[in-house]
């Protein structure tokens, strides 16, 4: 069953501080997310949900539990079982909020640059980020530095340099935040292609309801816990949980 | 890719205002090297045109050019006696200040010792040299004057028949050359008023000396022209400049005239030598002192600037690191730029030195040197320059990329 799950996690806990400072972010984080299943993370803020990605894209490692990623135990208890940076650049592709491309690249370069991290000649690292803005709809704006990109523009392209080195695993973190509903739509939508065309587990943590019926399943988390989708949730979408 | 290229391309206004900065600052830095090699050639520049083996001056003086030095005209004579002398000629240095179109001029005549040196050893960039022993000069280009200008020093009126380049005094000041009597005319003379008084003066002197009395002809010679003065008032020299014969040894030659209790000797690096040791040593100090304060200065305004360029790019740097950037490559984005910032400062300061230095009062002289040690130390700075932002980018945290 292992090798269908694109992402395991076992009883994640996140602790911050020490003694009568420590604060619990996150307790007993368990979840399991297959290749090519887009997930929703609903919850109000201060529920863990960051803390949740971040522990799982191995940027800020939990305390304690273990994360499997394609069937292999990277993360155990304390200690990371693998190059945590190496993993990161060959397994795991990130978009977020705002601020997700490098400001002096322009947005071919953008992609290019996550491509020649893992290895691609130049030559070949451009053709493959020209393919991959062409198959998300931006080639004409390849040109262009993030700064002259629209909203919904940046987040195509900081999802093509997500998929370039053919993740696992995607993680999105309210990637929609800053577009307006009809954008914010598309780009959830192109999530679920995404993770259906390239067999990619698509973790997105969202706030807004009204694209929650793309998602294939909706997790809740508060107070660092969390749960399948109440039932309320899942009925008014029409989805698993 | 070359990410510090990129980021370069980014912020093209601002790196390249920041590099004509370190270029100015390096510019100083290189220039003050090119100071104190000016101050040395100048220094020395007389000791190795005049080309002489021996310098002969007043006893227990350090030379014409350190102090004022007298010797009687005879010594040359002297000199020639010495087995082993081919040449021995007059030497008289002394710097004056007049006005010139209204300013004032401060300039180094140099006597030639006519008729044996007319000043052909003189690097001359138009006209000739002396042809005449009197009321002609060479001067140098630095002083201004024009080649066939009628230029008045003292009573006397000298044209300009020659002009050379790049001979000046170690003081910095442009040379004139003209003959030794001339030279003298120079330096002695003296107002009208001053020469009717001297000259009632002797009158009333020669009235009561017994060789006036015995030879009245003396009387008229105190009426001929200021540059021929000198010959009544036994003029002295400021050194006899020697040149020993192929064959014989410098050090021998000047042993023999050691031993006269009138002189002291000098061979051309003694000569030398005290000249830097002298007049040059405390300006060697003071601008080596400018040019490693400057040198620092340099390393802590590039390394605030690329800490800065750092900071600003704390935010990409952490998007790196999260997209799985190794640490080498964030570390050769600063390197890289501390590099480029350096190099490209280094060609400001050098096409701008070569600009500006012409223009600068006293000769500034790059070496080649010089510039390749200037090279290796804004290699070293532009290095340990970038130690602070790397040791900054290298504190981020790929969860920085997160916050925005």
């Amino acid at each position: 069953m292992h090798e269908h799950l694109a992402i395991e996690t076992r009883g994640l806990k996140k602790v911050y501080g020490r003694g009568r400072t420590e604060v619990i972010a996150m307790h007993d984080a368990t979840m399991a997310v297959r290749r090519g299943e887009l997930v929703a993370l609903l919850g109000p803020s201060g529920a863990g949900k960051s803390t949740f990605l971040t522990a799982v894209g191995l940027i800020n490692p939990p305390t304690s539990g273990q994360i499997l990623i394609g069937g292999a135990l990277v993360f155990d208890g304390p200690d990371p079982r693998v190059n945590l940076r190496r993993f990161r650049r060959k397994h795991i592709g990130y978009v977020f909020q705002k601020s997700n491309l490098i400001p002096f690249l322009s947005a071919r370069e953008n992609v290019q640059i996550a491509l020649e991290l893992n290895g691609d000649s130049p030559r070949r690292a451009r053709r493959r980020a020209s393919a991959l803005l062409q198959e998300l709809g931006v080639l004409e704006r390849a040109e262009n530095g993030p700064a002259m990109l629209s909203g919904g523009e940046q987040q195509r392209v900081a999802i093509a340099r997500a998929l370039a080195n053919n993740p696992s695993v995607i993680l999105a973190d309210e990637p929609t935040a800053a577009l307006d509903s009809h954008r914010g739509r598309q780009v959830i939508e192109l999530f679920r292609c995404v993770a259906h065309d390239h067999g990619a587990g698509v973790i997105v943590v969202t706030h807004d309801h009204r694209t929650l019926e793309v998602f294939d399943t909706i997790y809740e988390m508060e107070d660092g816990v969390i749960r399948a989708a109440s039932g309320w949730v899942a009925a008014h979408h029409g989805i698993d949980h | 890719m070359n990410l510090a290229a990129k980021d370069i391309r980014h912020n093209v206004g601002r790196f390249t205002l920041t590099t004509l900065g370190i270029g100015m600052l390096l510019m100083i830095v290189m220039g003050m090297a090119g100071i104190y090699r000016g101050l040395i050639e100048d220094a020395t520049l007389l000791v190795h045109r005049i080309g002489a083996d021996i310098w002969m001056v007043q006893r227990d003086t350090r030379g014409p050019f350190a102090e004022v030095s007298r010797v009687p005209r005879t010594l040359a004579y002297r000199a020639l006696a010495v087995s082993g002398v081919e040449s021995a000629r007059e030497f008289v240095f002394h710097t004056i200040q007049r006005q010139h179109h209204g300013k004032p001029l401060r300039m180094s005549v140099l006597g030639l010792s006519w008729p044996s040196d007319k000043g052909q050893w003189l690097p001359l960039i138009a006209g000739r040299p002396l042809a005449q022993n009197h009321f002609e000069m060479v001067a140098d280009k630095s002083v201004g004057f024009r080649l066939h200008e009628r230029v008045k020093l003292g009573k006397d009126s000298y044209t300009v028949v020659g002009i050379t380049s790049g001979m000046v005094s170690s003081g910095g000041d442009g040379m004139i050359f003209v003959t030794v009597w001339d030279a003298q005319a120079i330096q002695f003379d003296t107002p009208g008023e001053a020469v009717r008084l001297e000259r009632a003066a002797r009158d009333r002197r020669g009235q009561s000396h017994e060789v006036f009395l015995s030879q009245p002809a003396l009387t008229e010679q105190l009426a001929r022209p200021a540059a021929e003065l000198p010959a009544v008032a036994a003029p002295q020299l400021s050194a006899v400049v020697v040149r020993v014969a192929r064959g014989a040894d410098p050090a021998a030659v000047a042993a023999t005239m050691s031993a006269w209790g009138d002189v002291s000797v000098f061979t051309r690096d003694g000569q030398e030598e005290l000249l830097l040791q002298g007049m040059v040593d405390k300006a060697r100090r003071q601008l080596g002192m400018f040019r490693v304060l400057l040198t620092i200065i340099a390393a802590i305004v590039m390394a605030l600037i690329l800490y800065t360029l750092t900071l600003d790019k704390l935010h990409a740097i952490a998007l790196l690191k999260l997209i799985g950037a190794p640490n080498r490559v964030i570390l050769g984005l600063i390197l890289q730029q501390a590099l480029l910032l350096g190099a490209a400062g280094y060609g400001i300061a050098y096409l701008a030195g070569q600009k500006l230095f012409p223009h600068f009062p006293r000769r500034v002289v790059l070496t080649n040197p010089d510039l390749v040690q200037l090279a290796v130390i804004v290699l070293g700075i532009s290095v340990l320059a970038s130690l602070l932002g790397i040791w900054r980018a290298m504190r981020v945290e790929p969860n920085e990329a997160l916050m925005g």
